[in-house]
């Protein structure tokens, strides 16, 4: 049941993909600028002009393009960068692997930090600690997230000097430079994340179950870590995953102040040089990576409450 | 639900809103930024370009200079003017053409079910598949880049979230007993989705478009900043593009100023939209299910990254 559950949520995502083929086919190769002309300028001469189409595979007619398309998508390999001549899939890969090291951490290090902080507040609630949590949470998330970039890198890095203030190196060494970045993408996650799983835990503490356990006498801290906490946990889940593709694609504002060469930073050169393969390959990882995400997250909820059957 | 009711839950919630104090100077906050961007539309706010003073002249006292000038000697404080009447114009249209859609669509889908709901569904998981600014860059591409594109692609990708939730709530709705009431007596489909099921739910649309205008106003300077949002003209993306150089030279009052704008109207719209879930929608209260424009920019922003 459950794998004929996984094969049929499988087959929807089909018509999904299909659908993002032809959207970004028709923007990018119907609808949008001519790439040749992009990389040749104003005075190309039509021999140079035909010659590059002939290689770029330009000059087929659209229906072969759009096949062409489709085949790539089937086999993963989405040719070769107009402007840089790299391979896509091994530029996609290692663009990935840097934008998660730039996302992943502060990600995960934010969600069990805001977690403490909601149920300090959930704790406390209705006192002025939770007034004054709330009221700050809702200041934090005025301020656009440009400030805060702006306003670390300006204090930390350029007067205090306790980072650098961009750059990147590879493997390990990166870390010096990814400090910074990190703090900012927690910072700027605490004030929405952590009013919503306060409403979370606020939700929980009405139900049945908690009743019954504050009557039984378990303690009121042991009521919220033992068993408020675990039931939480499902729809602070449902709430975290829906984020988890999202980071492969890394942070465009971050990697471009903090020039980190990561998947963002080559999607804003792509669409700066009108480079289509790039942002045609990247959009496809992104729509598959994310409706698969979207049945992992199922399958997960299903797996840890019962109350859920997959059909 | 009979029309006497429903005007009374709008008017229970405005009496609610009124009795607290911080809402309504939001609300005031709101009717000046409202003001100033219809001064702006009507060409009366002063002239951004002239100049007012020499270059980088530190704030005084005197309206031109309240908040010091730029490079070229112009007034921060009118730019600033001039920015707000292209931040709330934006706020507008992209709620303008998302709402609609997001009610409509979402009501089609749950009344009627079947192939339509199918479609509706297929359309927005596609549409939600692929990142925003990539989007608003192949928009730019047909139209031209600058507000309209932007505008018109923060409104036609800012209805999924919207669309979902009236979807599921129509869902919901449509068999209950009133309804089959209202068929009983020879009532059509499009009486029973307008004057039965949409009086319902349009709550959401309501809170919805708050929080759209909000999102609008945020990515627009995230999308300026980046270089594919407004070209021409006064926007705060742009200024705060600017001030990054300028602040390493001690320029700070550009910044300050953009800063100081962009958060008054931005908390002024968060406390507005909280207030309006809270009296319209308890059920709803701190949830972001419904559609928080920004979270699509940076794709998924509330979360992991904003931009």
């Amino acid at each position: 049941m459950m794998v004929g559950y996984i094969i049929r949520r499988l087959l929807y995502i089909i018509p999904t993909i299909l659908g993002v083929a032809v959207l970004v086919f028709v923007l990018f190769t119907v609808a949008g600028e001519d790439p040749v002309r992009v990389a040749l300028g104003q005075h190309a001469t039509p021999q140079a002009i035909a010659d590059l189409e002939a290689l770029w595979g330009l000059d087929q007619p659209l229906w072969k393009q759009f096949l062409d398309f489709l085949g790539q998508i089937v086999t993963f390999d989405y040719g070769e960068s107009y402007f840089t001549g790299e391979v896509l899939s091994e530029a996609f890969a290692s663009g990935a692997l840097v934008s998660l090291s730039l996302t992943l951490p502060p990600f995960m290090l934010g969600l069990v930090l805001n977690i403490a902080i909601a149920m300090m507040i959930a704790y406390y609630r209705e006192t002025w600690i939770d007034r004054f949590s709330t009221a700050t949470a809702v200041i934090s998330m005025s301020f656009s997230y440009l400030v805060y970039i702006i306003a670390m890198q300006y204090f930390l890095a350029y007067e205090l000097e306790w980072f650098p203030i961009n750059g990147y190196a590879p493997g390990w060494d990166s870390i010096p430079y990814l400090v910074l970045p990190w703090l900012i993408i927690i910072l700027v996650s605490i004030g929405p994340d952590v009013r919503i799983y306060r409403t979370i835990f606020l939700n929980e503490m009405q139900a049945n179950y908690v009743r019954t356990a504050r009557a039984k006498g378990v303690s009121e801290r042991s009521v919220l870590f033992v068993h408020i906490l675990k039931n939480a946990m499902i729809p602070i889940l449902t709430f975290t995953i829906v984020a988890v593709p999202f980071l492969i694609l890394g942070s465009f504002l971050m990697e471009r102040f903090f020039s980190i060469p990561g998947l963002g930073d080559l999607m804003i050169t792509a669409i700066n040089n009108g480079d289509f393969p790039v942002l045609k390959g990247m959009t496809m990882y992104i729509t598959i990576t994310y409706a698969l995400f979207n049945l992992l997250t199922d399958l997960l909820i299903a797996a840890v409450d019962p109350r859920v059957k997959l059909n | 639900m009979p029309r006497v009711y429903i005007n009374h839950l709008y008017w229970e919630a405005a009496q609610k809103l009124s009795r607290r104090r911080l809402v309504v100077i939001c609300f005031g906050v709101i009717a000046v930024y409202v003001l100033v961007a219809l001064l702006g539309v009507f060409n009366l706010l002063p002239d951004y370009q002239t100049r007012v003073a020499t270059g980088y002249e530190a704030p005084s006292f005197e309206l031109a200079k309240l908040l010091g000038t730029d490079i070229f000697g112009r007034s921060v404080l009118y730019k600033i003017l001039a920015g707000t009447k292209t931040a709330m114009l934006i706020g507008v249209l992209v709620t303008s053409i998302s709402v609609p859609i997001g009610v409509i669509l979402g009501a089609l889908a749950g009344y009627y079910g079947g192939f339509v709901d199918v479609g509706i569904v297929w359309l927005y998981t596609v549409i939600s598949s692929v990142p925003y600014i990539l989007m608003v860059i192949a928009i730019s591409y047909v139209i031209g880049k600058g507000l309209i594109a932007i505008c018109l692609a923060m409104g036609l990708l800012g209805w999924v979230g919207l669309c979902r939730l009236i979807r599921s709530e129509v869902l919901k709705t449509r068999n209950l007993e009133y309804v089959a009431a209202a068929r009983v007596i020879g009532a059509n489909d499009f009486q029973i989705i307008f004057s039965h099921i949409l009086p319902n739910v349009v709550h959401l649309a309501i809170i919805s478009a708050s929080l759209q205008i909000l999102g609008a106003i945020k990515s627009e300077v995230i999308l300026t900043f980046l270089g594919v949002g407004i070209q021409d003209g006064a926007s705060w993306g742009s200024m705060i593009s600017d001030a990054t150089g300028e602040l390493v030279q001690g320029i700070w009052w550009p910044l300050a100023g953009v800063v100081f704008a962009m958060f008054l109207i931005i908390y002024a719209l968060n406390v507005v939209s909280d207030a309006l879930r809270d009296a319209l929608d308890p059920k709803l209260r701190g949830t972001t299910e419904v559609a928080d424009g920004e979270s699509q920019v940076g794709v998924k922003e509330a979360v992991v990254q904003k931009a």
